[in-house]
């Protein structure tokens, strides 16, 4: 290895060198340095500090929670918030709105998690195999992404969550099933553009087949953009899966997931405010800190903004 | 590795030529798609395991009664020919009644499309206005406490449960100051005051003269308009910004400013005119997306707009019903597809 | 900066906007405004219409040959468009003398030809709701001898055994016995369908009101029907918007925009009750909510599991707690109020009682059973509590929520666990529950009985099916009334339903408003004796 030969760099030095020693090498060099970049975006910081207390939170729920999710008492319901034993109050059944907040956060980062990655990999694998058969394999492909588009979006989720039955794994697939169709063309726009690069040319002929050239060569180069576009998705994600709850089609009861907890509680939204109202800004602080996130994440990231 | 289309074959013919060539291959595609929807939609209808003819005879009805439903909805037959069945009456315009309001589905439609428009319509005008020179603000003071303040303005408009703000809304708008009017379109003593002509409210009581109406109306759209036009606002915003940054940071405008234009000149006569297109593109979808009908703000509402329409069928399995509002929506997000490419295609000289 | 004065001009303007409508504090004074769920209507046409939106509308536009006083429920049916009827002596033929002078709204005269032609249009039909006079033995063949008008203002009825009297009359109070108007019916007939296409969104009824718009899931307009024989009503137009929140209902309430609400819950009830200008009411109506257990499971057929979950529901908790005010406990197949209803409450929460029973059946560490609900929030709490309580003795429930249609398929077709829903009576006589509670001819799956609870349980009474088919065919008032008492408190003890609740229904009302009557148990709404 070449760098035994020189003065030892720091780690920093190491990763913010002009000369990278090899591709690895390059690669993390390149996160570094956006890293630093994504550091300076207080915002996006911010929304990246409120993910991992999610997580944070999700993990640790049993302890955190002071009460039992699923505890009833109907002689303490709708206790307003700062009650001794019920610091966020209680609802319609007299369970604990924080310790279902508190667990409901592993449902929704259960159902931010699955779609974040089913979806993407859908459209990523129609997206690249489109792109880069070309053809009719292109124009069917392109045709099935259009129909999925033009499809109304709540609508073909509830069509397919009435068809498999509710659920928190169906609502997840539902929901996966609306959001593939922009990442295959996301993916199909940068496999276009990358399919005829002399890199490419050389790699396919060194001999490389269809399927690795794809897998290993294009997909990466994909990545990118479509993590932009997951993070800033991820808020709409949060939201439909709530919205689904909302109907009644998502996590069954009593499940504490953050959508079905709003539609418990809206029947008291003008009386007892509380109930709906604490799901809901976990609901809003959460797609938010997605929002702040991505929104760093593409400054950062996207190319097309370029440095001005 | 094929290419379907070669595009110097095209280049010798005449311009009519290959506009009609452009036309009928349009014409395909719509009608492909078309054709995809409604059997997408008809396929979920049928293995969905709510029972259509439940819907109509209840749940007292004898099997005698049931059995009778059931062919006469022609579910005994195979589905592929339910489906050609289908296909032919739309072809000739016909896309059946729906069993849950008893009137053809075209009526309905008629009725619930406005609806949806109006509300859309306004929605996006007001993301547009706020949201194009919010975009634009934030992309020319980049990095200041400006962009932050638009970036967390247009962010929240992103995150907010609509159905939560929606109720929080009416209670304070409504219920406690009384500035606006209540749900559904228009107070029930102005309603079937005005001819219905486009079906849109506002349009029809301007186009009567009758202003008391109109103001009622008014006051009834004003708030969920405000709530999806905050949020197209909120993706208007962030593109615009997007696009202005990219334009602001080539070289021509490197070069303008050298020559000394005055910075609203270089915003708005050299940056903001390169980015119309794609902004345009931006807008018709968004627009599209709000065409589709916000269930939840429709429910809050009361609004009777396709949204709601097309949901509530769905879990009665009115497929009918289901399939006019999807073929409806449908052809209207791929015609603005169609539209933004055209645009595309005449303001960009690079696109071919 | 002039972005900026731009934006907060159209601020300014908007905010301006809002602030210049109108507030009205009123509705008019010969208008009727009221909020309620009405997307169950899917047909206006009498001899098809079954759900509580659409009879409330039938009630106003349609009379009957016999028919409830709304000022007074509790007298039972009395006349309508028939003034006065006599009784065979084998009881079997029942001959109606028309009341005079009564015209349609269209200004047709209501005849004998008239009863004739709407009552065997809806046997004809065969619509859902015709059980309720095919029971009698009318059938489409023998219509022409049994169901016919002897002149014009004479109509006569033979039913094919003897019914106890106020069975057959009390029938011909609901929705299915409105009489249309054949003359105009007739003229909208297309291919034979006896104008049902044309009804299911038209009106030709000779009740206090008519149909002045519908519009589905949105609102239905009746207007004053100045034919109508007891006096043009006072409201001029009665309009029934479809408002799908309690909150919004309320809201809508309080600023006067609506004179009645109807789909209140219980917190919104006690914010208005303390308001000013506004009433609450509460009528006792017929829906009684239950569960139920199927047969065909074996462990939930064993009787002494049954008791058990008799004894694991919180009733007085739920009472008093979400369901307060809106359903009070009831566990007797006949609704309060009618022939032969019982009070008797033998059963309350009682863990330690369960689970000896439990023991006892064998299964002294609880099983896992599913229970399937429709999305209906009331409902789901319900099914909530079960789940806690049921818990309690080792019962493990899951829950599955559906679309109505769903869980409907499912409980017809015989393949749940356990089903928590509500059932309405469809007329108000004690068969219209005893012959689904307690009657099951046949519990082979081939029988297909599925418009029988019963039979969409699986359970198997050719006992219990005798008495209560011997009950109908009793003319003794006193006599039926105790058939009915000794089968429920027997049902009460053996069956696979655990009756629960009957419901109240709590209307928030502007206290100007009078005479509006929501039919009891009986009936649905009548507007015609509404005044402001």
């Amino acid at each position: 290895m070449s760098i035994n030969d020189l003065p030892r760099p720091t780690w920093r030095e190491w990763l913010l060198t002009d000369t990278p020693t090899s591709r690895n090498h390059a690669r993390l060099a390149n996160m570094y340095q956006a890293w630093l970049a994504f550091r300076g975006n207080h915002m996006a910081m911010f929304g990246l500090g409120i993910l991992l207390f999610l997580v944070f939170v999700a993990a640790l729920a049993p302890w955190l929670a002071p009460h039992d999710p699923f505890i009833q008492d109907l002689g303490a319901r709708l206790q307003p918030p700062g009650t001794p034993g019920y610091i966020l109050g209680s609802d319609s059944l007299g369970r604990d709105i924080l310790s279902r907040l508190i667990y409901g956060s592993r449902i929704t980062l259960y159902i931010v998690t699955l779609v974040a990655i089913v979806a993407p990999l859908a459209g990523l694998f129609v997206g690249t195999v489109a792109g880069y058969a070309g053809g009719w394999a292109d124009i069917l492909l392109m045709r099935i992404t259009d129909i999925f588009l033009a499809f109304p979006r709540l609508v073909l989720a509830l069509a397919f969550v009435a068809a498999l039955g509710a659920g928190i794994e169906n609502a997840v697939l539902a929901i996966s099933l609306t959001a593939w169709p922009p990442y295959a063309r996301i993916a199909r726009a940068e496999t276009l553009t990358i399919r005829n690069t002399d890199y490419i040319h050389a790699i396919r002929l060194q001999g490389a087949g269809p399927l690795r050239i794809i897998t290993k060569h294009i997909w990466p180069l994909c990545i990118s953009s479509l993590v932009v576009r997951v993070t800033l998705d991820m808020a709409g994600i949060i939201l439909a899966a709530a919205g689904l709850g909302f109907l009644g089609l998502g996590a069954q009861p009593p499940s504490p997931e953050w959508g079905a907890m709003i539609s418990e509680g809206r029947k008291f939204i003008l009386d007892h405010w509380w109930v709906a109202t604490m799901p809901g800004l976990a609901i809003f602080t959460v797609s938010l800190a997605f929002n702040l996130l991505g929104d760093g994440l593409r400054d950062v990231l996207d190319p097309k903004e370029g440095k001005s | 590795m094929t290419t379907v289309s070669n595009p110097t074959k095209g280049r010798r013919r005449s311009p009519f030529y290959r506009f009609a060539i452009k036309t009928l291959q349009t014409l395909a595609t719509i009608a492909v798609t078309m054709l995809g929807l409604l059997f997408v939609t008809f396929f979920i209808g049928r293995v969905m395991p709510v029972d259509p003819v439940l819907s109509i005879v209840g749940e007292r009805a004898s099997k005698e009664i049931y059995d009778n439903a059931y062919r006469a909805l022609g579910l005994d037959k195979p589905l592929i020919v339910q489906f050609f069945y289908y296909l032919r009456d739309v072809v000739q315009g016909d896309f059946g009644t729906s069993l849950r309001t008893g009137f053809p589905v075209i009526n309905d439609i008629k009725r619930v499309f406005p609806a949806t428009m109006e509300l859309a319509t306004i929605g996006t005008i007001m993301g547009v206005v706020i949201g194009v020179p919010l975009g634009v603000l934030a992309a020319v003071k980049r990095g200041t406490w400006i962009d932050q303040v638009a970036r967390v303005v247009a962010l929240i408009g992103y995150s907010m449960p609509v159905f939560w703000i929606g109720l929080i809304g009416l209670l304070v708008f409504y219920g406690i100051l009384g500035w606006i009017g209540g749900p559904g379109r228009l107070d029930i003593f102005y309603e079937d005051l005005v001819p219905q002509v486009t079906g849109m409210i506002l349009i029809d009581s301007a186009l009567d003269g009758n202003w008391e109406v109109f103001r009622n109306a008014f006051s009834h759209i004003v708030l969920p308009a405000s709530l999806l036009g905050y949020y197209s606002l909120a993706y208007i915003s962030r593109m615009t910004r997007s696009f202005m940054l990219e334009q602001l940071g080539s070289e021509y405008i490197t070069t303008a400013r050298v020559k000394g234009l005055s910075e609203w000149n270089v915003i708005w006569k050299h940056a903001f005119a390169n980015i119309k297109v794609p902004l345009i593109t931006v807008i018709a979808l968004s627009y599209a997306g709000l065409l589709e009908g916000s269930v939840l703000t429709e429910i809050i509402f009361s609004w009777p707009g396709i949204g709601s329409y097309i949901t509530t069928s769905l879990l009665s399995a009115d497929m009918n019903a289901v399939m006019g509002g999807t073929v409806v929506v449908g052809l209207v997000f791929v015609l603005l597809n169609i539209f933004a490419e055209l645009l595309y295609k005449f303001f960009d000289p690079r696109a071919t | 900066m002039k972005l900026r004065s731009m934006m907060i001009g159209a601020a300014v303007a908007a905010v301006a906007g809002m602030t210049v409508v109108p507030a009205i504090a009123a509705t008019p004074a010969n208008m009727l405004v009221i909020a309620n769920r009405i997307d169950d209507i899917t047909t206006l046409d009498p001899a098809e219409s079954f759900e509580f939106a659409g009879s409330d509308v039938a009630r106003n536009i349609y009379s009957r040959l016999v028919n409830f006083d709304p000022k007074d429920l509790n007298a039972g049916y009395g006349p309508d468009l028939a003034e006065s009827w006599t009784v065979s002596e084998d009881g079997k033929t029942i001959t109606f003398k028309m009341r005079p002078g009564v015209k349609f709204a269209s200004g047709n005269p209501v005849t004998a030809k008239d009863a004739e032609y709407s009552l065997r249009r809806a046997i004809i039909l065969n619509k859902t709701p015709s059980f309720i006079l095919t029971q009698f033995g009318f059938t489409p063949e023998n219509v022409n001898e049994t169901i016919k008008a002897l002149d014009d203002s004479t109509f006569q009825i033979t039913t094919d055994q003897r019914y106890a009297t106020s069975f057959v009359l009390n029938c011909l109070t609901a929705t299915i016995g409105g009489i249309v108007d054949s003359k105009v019916v007739m003229e909208h007939e297309v291919n034979g369908d006896m104008g049902n296409e044309w009804l299911r969104t038209n009106t030709a009824g000779s009740g206090a009101y008519t149909l002045g718009s519908w519009k589905p899931n949105e609102s239905v307009t009746l207007i004053a029907n100045p034919n109508f024989y007891q006096g043009e009503p006072a409201m001029k137009r009665v309009v029934v918007r479809h408002v799908q929140e309690s909150a919004t209902q309320r809201l809508m309430l309080e600023r006067g925009d609506i004179d009645v609400a109807r789909n209140l819950n219980p917190e919104d009830i006690a914010a208005v009750a303390a308001e000013d200008g506004i009433a609450v009411d509460s009528e006792l109506r017929g829906r009684l909510m239950y569960i139920s257990m199927n047969q065909k499971n074996p462990i939930l057929s064993n009787p002494k599991v049954v008791e058990a979950i008799k004894y694991l529901i919180d009733y007085k908790g739920m009472q008093d707690s979400f369901l307060r005010g809106q359903y009070t406990i009831h566990q007797a197949f006949l609704p309060a109020t009618y022939l032969g209803a019982i009070d008797d409450t033998p059963y309350s929460l009682n863990v330690e009682k369960a689970k000896a029973l439990l023991a006892e059946a064998g299964y002294p560490d609880g099983f896992e059973a599913n229970i399937i609900v429709r999305e209906a929030q009331e409902r789901i709490e319900i099914a909530q509590s079960l789940q806690n309580t049921f818990a309690q003795a080792g019962i493990k429930i899951n829950i599955t929520v559906g679309t109505a249609k769903q869980i409907l398929g499912e409980y017809r077709a015989r393949k749940h666990d356990i089903y928590l829903g509500a059932w309405g009576p469809d007329y108000p006589d004690p068969n219209t529950n005893a012959g689904t509670f307690a009657i099951n001819p046949d519990n082979s799956d081939e029988a297909g009985l599925t418009g029988i609870l019963a039979w969409r349980n699986a359970w198997d009474i050719p006992e219990m099916t005798k008495e209560t088919l011997a009950a109908v065919v009793e003319n003794d008032r006193d006599v039926r009334a105790q058939m009915y008492e000794k089968i429920q408190r027997e049902h009460q003890a053996t069956s696979p339903f655990a009756i629960m609740y009957q419901k109240i229904e709590q209307t928030g009302r502007a206290e100007n408003v009078h005479g509006l009557n929501l039919g009891g148990a009986i009936t649905a709404v009548s507007y015609w004796n509404v005044t402001k």
